[in-house]
């Protein structure tokens, strides 16, 4: 009797301790968020904004030029990777018996898992030591190298959801594979896509490792995708190990735009698939 | 005027396959671009390997296997040796999945098996935004919030309690593998405790039944059938941690002070692999040097290939099929 009552006792305490584990996992969530918040705030204006940076160690200045640029890299580097990656994933659904699915499946795992520092040692081997000069190009193009395997996973997984019934349906009233394909398949499935595709972005946007040595970065405002440029990230990193006062603040207003950025596309695109699917990722 | 004679005769439509073999020109081009975008995949990951045996290929005829041995890194007489930058790698990610995987793991069996369905979601979804936070972002929060935290109370507590072993002994700078080895706990944590998470779920609730029939407490249904039914998942969810942690950058790059040396004392400052290519090689002049980082990477990179499909294989064995594990990667 006694025993049973300890062995009950013990598996409380194993829940308690649990709990806490909880509790000290959530612990660094919420002190990011709050110092972000604390330190980053008091730097939003409007000349943050709408201003490029001020002569190092002087007050004022903003971050326009770092806005516009990541816009412009990860823009880019979407136009390029969302449609391979999504156009790998309807095939690996559609035909999932093909060897190739097999391969491409297996491919896109390995580089889901490839650190995004090689990515741009890659990209710039590529094209920056190929062209001799810093390119925001080359950064779009590690980027969207690093999109591929995650548009392509979304999109396999939400189209696999799609019932057979419905493609059999589609099929059986002499509607042709493409047809089916893109207007019931697709169509069916395109909220997830659109998720899919707003995850990657989300996780790209906030990328640095892949930019610094092929976007560069650089102080001005430049819309030449042939030439560096400057990227949110790479300014969060250049003004955090920097001397001066004035950047660390910048530092951290310009990571609380970053993480908002972030997190509204990420939890933009669950909320919008919460209803349809349930996907907790 | 019956409906039967207005209706239309069947259409014997030319179009419309009799087994979902290719026949029309439409769908021979749909497929056709569908494959160029599936085989445009592994062909891009071939160049990936080629291009940086490329680059590294100068390092690789020079150093050879000994590249990972050699402790010299010298830009100017153009000796390069990798064995702290691979040691600086192992040790911090270790001291991250210490960290991490006794939390990750209490996280993800409170989750499956004691909490509330209340909590559920908004526990996991809470710990997934940890992994939607830019690596750079957990830099400068390390750089001005943990190491000054670390440096003026965590540091001297473990130097007066444990300062006998060589590990915690030594000045205290504040970057340091150790710093670094925290924040990446941080960065590995919502990896390992999804898709251990995914692996217990996988767990058929006959297991559990079973067990409390026969009287089991329910931590001791959990510790001893579900946990081992999903142990080689669970084992996969921390090696999928370790990948994660082998390649982290930015968050290590600012916090792990840059030296290129061993040191016993994990106070000190050290380097990581990834760190390396991201701090010298925008600065890189020599062709050598440049082909050292590129070696570096490509070596980065095998590793990091062999710890994900080692991962893989382990998490299919329980949640066969079920895509557990590849959202997280």
């Amino acid at each position: 009797m006694n025993r049973r009552l300890l062995r009950r006792g013990f598996s409380n305490v194993m829940v308690g301790l649990m709990v806490g584990a909880v509790i000290v996992a959530l612990l660094p969530l919420f002190f990011i968020l709050v110092n972000l918040l604390l330190k980053g705030a008091g730097s939003l204006s409007l000349d943050f904004f709408t201003k490029t940076p001020a002569p190092a160690g002087e007050h004022g200045g903003g971050v326009v030029h770092a806005i516009i640029g990541t816009l412009l890299i990860v823009g880019v580097a979407s136009l390029i990777g969302l449609p391979i990656g999504i156009a790998a994933g309807i095939y690996c659904a559609e035909y999932p018996t093909s060897r190739i699915t097999w391969v491409t499946r297996f491919v896109a795992d390995v580089m889901n898992g490839t650190p995004s520092i090689v990515v741009g040692v890659f990209a710039w081997t590529w094209i920056v030591a190929k062209q001799k000069h810093f390119s925001a190009f080359a950064g779009s193009a590690a980027l969207a190298m690093l999109m591929v395997p995650m548009v392509l996973r979304t999109s396999e997984e939400m189209i696999k959801l799609v019932p057979n019934s419905l493609r059999e349906a589609a099929l059986a009233l002499g509607y042709p594979r493409w047809r089916t394909s893109l207007s019931i398949v697709v169509r069916t499935t395109l909220p997830g896509i659109v998720t899919g595709s707003l995850l990657a972005v989300a996780r790209i946007a906030g990328e640095t490792a892949p930019l610094l040595f092929t976007a560069l970065g650089s102080q001005y405002l430049s819309f030449n995708l042939n030439q560096p440029m400057a990227a949110l990230p790479l300014t969060v990193f250049t003004y955090a190990t920097g001397p001066y006062e004035e950047w660390h603040q910048n530092a951290w207003a310009a990571a609380l735009v970053l993480i908002l950025v972030v997190f509204i596309l990420s939890i933009g695109a669950r909320l919008a698939i919460r209803r349809r699917f349930d996907l907790n990722g | 005027m019956t409906a039967l004679t207005e209706r239309e005769p069947p259409r014997a439509s030319a179009a419309a396959p009799a087994s979902l073999e290719v026949r029309s020109y439409g769908d021979r081009l749909f497929k056709l671009l569908l494959t160029i975008g599936a085989v445009s995949v592994p062909v891009l990951l071939g160049f990936l390997v080629f291009e940086l045996w490329q680059g590294a290929r100068l390092a690789i005829a020079k150093f050879g296997l000994g590249f990972a041995t050699s402790s010299v890194w010298d830009p100017v007489t153009e000796e390069f040796g990798a064995f702290p930058l691979i040691f600086g790698t192992l040790v911090s990610s270790l001291i991250a999945l210490v960290i991490a995987v006794p939390l990750s793991l209490g996280v993800a069996i409170y989750l499956t098996e004691f909490a509330p369905k209340s909590v559920r979601q908004p526990v996991a979804f809470l710990i997934s935004l940890l992994a939607a936070i830019p690596s750079v972002v957990y830099g400068l929060w390390g750089i001005f919030v943990l190491i000054p935290l670390l440096r003026h109370s965590v540091f001297p507590l473990l130097r007066s309690g444990l300062g006998f072993l060589p590990l915690f002994h030594g000045p205290i700078y504040g970057p340091s593998m150790l710093a670094a080895g925290i924040i990446l706990a941080i960065m590995v944590m919502p990896y390992v405790m999804s898709v251990s998470r995914e692996v217990l779920m996988a767990v058929p609730n006959t297991q559990r039944e079973a067990s409390l029939a026969l009287g089991a407490t329910r931590w001791e249904a959990v510790i001893t059938t579900v946990v081992p039914y999903a142990r080689s998942g669970i084992i996969g969810a921390v090696i999928l941690g370790l990948g994660r942690a082998l390649g982290e950058t930015m968050a290590v790059t600012m916090l792990i002070g840059n030296r290129h040396e061993i040191a016993s004392s994990l106070f000190a400052p050290g380097y990581t692999m990834a760190a390396a290519i991201a701090n010298e090689f925008s600065e890189a002049v020599g062709d050598m040097h440049l082909s050292a980082l590129a070696y570096v990477a490509f070596l980065l990179f095998l590793v990091t290939v062999i710890v994900n499909a080692g991962a893989r294989l382990l998490i299919w064995r329980v949640a066969r099929g079920s895509g557990a594990g590849s959202k997280a990667l």
